[in-house]
């Protein structure tokens, strides 16, 4: 094996030898009696790695034999009418076939089951509780510890009353109470405004969305009226859903982007 | 002379304003002289004055429908003119157009249905008297059913592939057939049997039949064929082989229609529609506009050329054998009365979700464009009397157009699904449409609005059709039943 490109070298400055094309043709040629001897010969390791790239070769080969068969032989046509059966009209368009539509439709059912959705961010990082919540030790000497201080935002709804102190046990302290989300749509790169009308779903746990609880990767449910989006029935649409993309307690807002 | 007491008697009613006004007919010509009319007349005074004017010999009046300033005279003069500018200097031109004498009732229930097709049915058409049915399908059958016990008359075997089309001769005693592979062929309407050799020639299917017209030939010789390999071509029935094949589309040819004049008009998906002489075709024009494939073709002159010597208002009457000779001057004069209104007008619906008004026998030129839709223009047709045009889109609407300018009338709106086939009541008062959502609609075009709703197919209808004595409506389907609806 040449270790250095002078063979091209030469070929390139001086050209080829008068009766290359001619050598390299007859070479081609005898190549099949150079295989069936190295096919006999080899043995060991070698050989068993010969036999298999043969046998990959002659597979191919095979194929494309057959294939030229095939091309040559006129089948004699079966008389079979294809299902089916579509106007003119319909013959050069594309239509999915009914069973596409079905075997879709019954795939976004199970997808709708399973609760597996289409979102931007489909995994964000696992917040366990020692993070979310932090311990607020309360009683007389400061021992019971059994109420928890919610230290990431949340967004608690209109009409929010806190329940008795005595019987609270997650703080939701005011300044991490947050109404507007800053709502990004993800065709048009503008970026609205929005009410919050409620927290759909925390990935981490169910727990933290009955809280009211956002944190990166939450769903949660804006007012969108402002937009002015309408649907195909006329109806005026006023709520969607939009995902959290930041951390909302290092930054002091919340950013979303809107699952259209 | 009652009319002219009635116009007495309400000038006494002096706080109502007068306007001067003249009848003019849809070609231009004025009626009689310059009238004195009160504001608040009614449309149907204003019918009994035309009739007077007009004098007819027949006994019964021509219902008429005004027109003032492009808005209809629907109660009264004085409502459709509350939102225009009264000149009192000019004389106001009420355009009168006459209505077809006799009214088609619309059909509301579905009489029966008729199974007996093993695959979808995919074109279903009336004879041009509206006697006979047939129907072709995915199952390679052509059927005749009778009508009167609606039951099958007749199972035509021989085609190879899915009937894609069928067509009837303009004297109703053969009807033309062709399948996926290309060929055609035709069968006896009285015994179901195949008249002559399949017509071989196209390479692809065959996607569209049209016959000469009856006025032309009485004898029902020569058929066209279009194929999606992109030639259309001319065949002699009677010798069973190709005359001339007009070659000319870089693609295929979706679409023809035989004019009255001998003319032959071909729609393709390379985006231009040919006009080709029949004799001995040569192509006179290529008509370019549409930006992608052109679908569906309709010529003004449609419903005439389709019942030749037939006439739908004759339906009840007996009938006497015309020889061929007095049966095409007959068919001639249907024509030339159509004529009348304005010359021969073709419309094209395509893919690119417009449609053309073109004047083929004269202009390269478009007379219209008529945009609007939001998706694919499938069928177009225009009604019997060639005032409308309607277009039926995968938009699941369907637009009406005016028939002369291509102006924009309304939108019937209803569908859930793309409507595939539209066809005209032969008064043109009613339009059926039947849709991918498996139901056909009625719609009434005094109202502009949904007439009736017609439920009861399976899956999607593919083919409507409304026979030409409007008695009867035909629909099949992907469900492989035909269902005919009466009144």
């Amino acid at each position: 094996m040449p270790q250095n490109e002078h063979i091209e070298l030469f070929q390139k400055r001086y050209g080829f030898r008068m009766d290359y094309q001619e050598r390299q043709r007859k070479k081609k040629a005898r190549e099949h009696k150079l295989q069936s001897k190295m096919a006999q010969k080899l043995i060991g390791i070698k050989g068993k790695i010969f036999a298999k790239k043969r046998y990959s070769e002659k597979v191919q080969l095979k194929r494309t034999i057959k294939a030229h068969e095939e091309k040559k032989t006129r089948k004699k046509e079966d008389g079979k009418v294809p299902e089916g059966a579509m106007p003119a009209y319909l013959l050069d368009r594309e239509n999915t076939s009914q069973a596409k539509l079905l075997s879709s439709m019954v795939k976004q059912k199970r997808k709708e089951k399973a609760g597996k959705w289409d979102v931007p961010l489909p995994k964000v990082r696992a917040q366990s509780e020692a993070e979310v919540f932090r311990v607020l030790k309360t009683g007389k000497s400061r021992r019971k510890g059994w109420k928890r201080l919610v230290t990431k935002v949340c967004f608690v709804g209109e009409g929010f009353t806190r329940k008795p102190p005595k019987y609270e046990r997650f703080v939701r302290p005011m300044a991490l109470r947050f109404k507007k989300a800053h709502v990004t749509h993800p065709e048009l790169k503008a970026t609205f405004c929005l009410p919050i009308v409620g927290v759909k779903k925390n990935p981490n746990s169910p727990m933290y969305t009955s809280l009211g609880v956002i944190t990166k990767g939450t769903i949660i449910e804006v007012n969108v009226s402002e937009l002015g989006l309408v649907t195909q029935g006329g109806k005026v649409v006023w709520g969607k859903y939009a995902q959290v993309t930041n951390n909302p307690e290092n930054d002091g807002c919340i950013n979303a982007i809107l699952l259209v | 002379m009652v009319s002219k007491r009635k116009l007495s008697e309400s000038s006494e009613k002096d706080e109502i304003a007068h306007v001067l006004a003249q009848f003019k007919s849809e070609s231009g010509e004025l009626l009689e002289s310059p009238i004195d009319l009160p504001l608040n007349i009614t449309a149907e005074n204003l019918q009994l004055i035309c009739n007077a004017f007009i004098e007819k010999n027949d006994s019964e009046p021509t219902p008429y429908t005004f027109f003032v300033k492009d808005i209809e005279v629907t109660t009264n003069l004085a409502a459709a003119l509350k939102n225009e500018v009264l000149d009192s200097e000019k004389v106001l031109e009420i355009i009168y157009q006459p209505q077809a004498v006799f009214q088609v009732r619309a059909v509301t229930r579905c009489t029966s249905s008729l199974p007996g097709h093993s695959e979808a049915v995919i074109s279903v058409s009336f004879s041009p008297d509206g006697k006979q049915l047939a129907s072709g399908s995915g199952d390679t059958t052509v059927r005749f059913w009778d009508l009167n016990t609606e039951s099958p008359l007749f199972t035509c075997k021989g085609h190879k592939h899915w009937v894609l089309c069928t067509a009837w001769s303009p004297n109703g005693q053969t009807l033309a057939s062709a399948c996926k592979t290309g060929e055609i062929r035709l069968w006896d309407s009285a015994t179901g049997t195949q008249k002559g050799k399949p017509l071989v020639g196209h390479k692809q299917w065959v996607t569209w039949l049209v016959w000469e017209p009856f006025h032309l030939n009485p004898h029902c010789r020569k058929l066209a064929s279009s194929s999606k390999d992109g030639d259309v071509r001319i065949w002699d029935v009677v010798i069973g082989s190709c005359l001339i094949n007009l070659a000319g589309h870089q693609q295929g040819v979706s679409c023809i229609r035989w004019g009255g004049s001998g003319l032959i008009y071909s729609a393709s998906q390379d985006r231009t529609v040919k006009v080709w002489r029949s004799e001995d075709g040569i192509l006179c024009r290529t008509l370019q506009g549409h930006a992608h494939w052109v679908n569906t073709l309709a010529l003004s002159t449609d419903y005439v050329l389709r019942t030749g010597a037939f006439e739908p208002a004759e339906v009840g009457r007996p009938q006497k054998i015309l020889s061929p000779e007095e049966a095409q001057s007959k068919a001639l004069d249907r024509y030339k009365l159509v004529q009348q209104i304005g010359p021969e007008r073709l419309v094209s619906g395509s893919d690119d979700f417009t449609l053309f008004l073109w004047n083929p026998e004269s202009d390269k030129k478009h007379i219209a464009r008529m945009t609007g839709h939001q998706q694919l223009v499938n069928d177009v047709k225009f009604s019997p009397d060639s005032r409308l045009i309607a277009s039926a889109s995968f938009d699941k609407s369907i637009k009406i157009w005016d028939g002369r300018t291509g102006t924009f009338i309304t939108t019937l709106r209803g569908h859930v699904q793309a409507v595939y086939q539209i066809a005209w009541s032969a008064d043109s008062r009613l339009l059926v449409s039947g849709s991918a959502d498996s139901t056909l609609k009625v719609w009434n075009l005094k109202t502009k609005k949904l007439h009736l709703d017609l439920p009861g197919h399976g899956d999607e209808v593919f083919a409507v059709d409304w026979s030409p004595d409007s008695q009867r409506v035909v629909s099949g389907g992907r469900d492989k039943v035909l269902k005919i609806w009466r009144y």
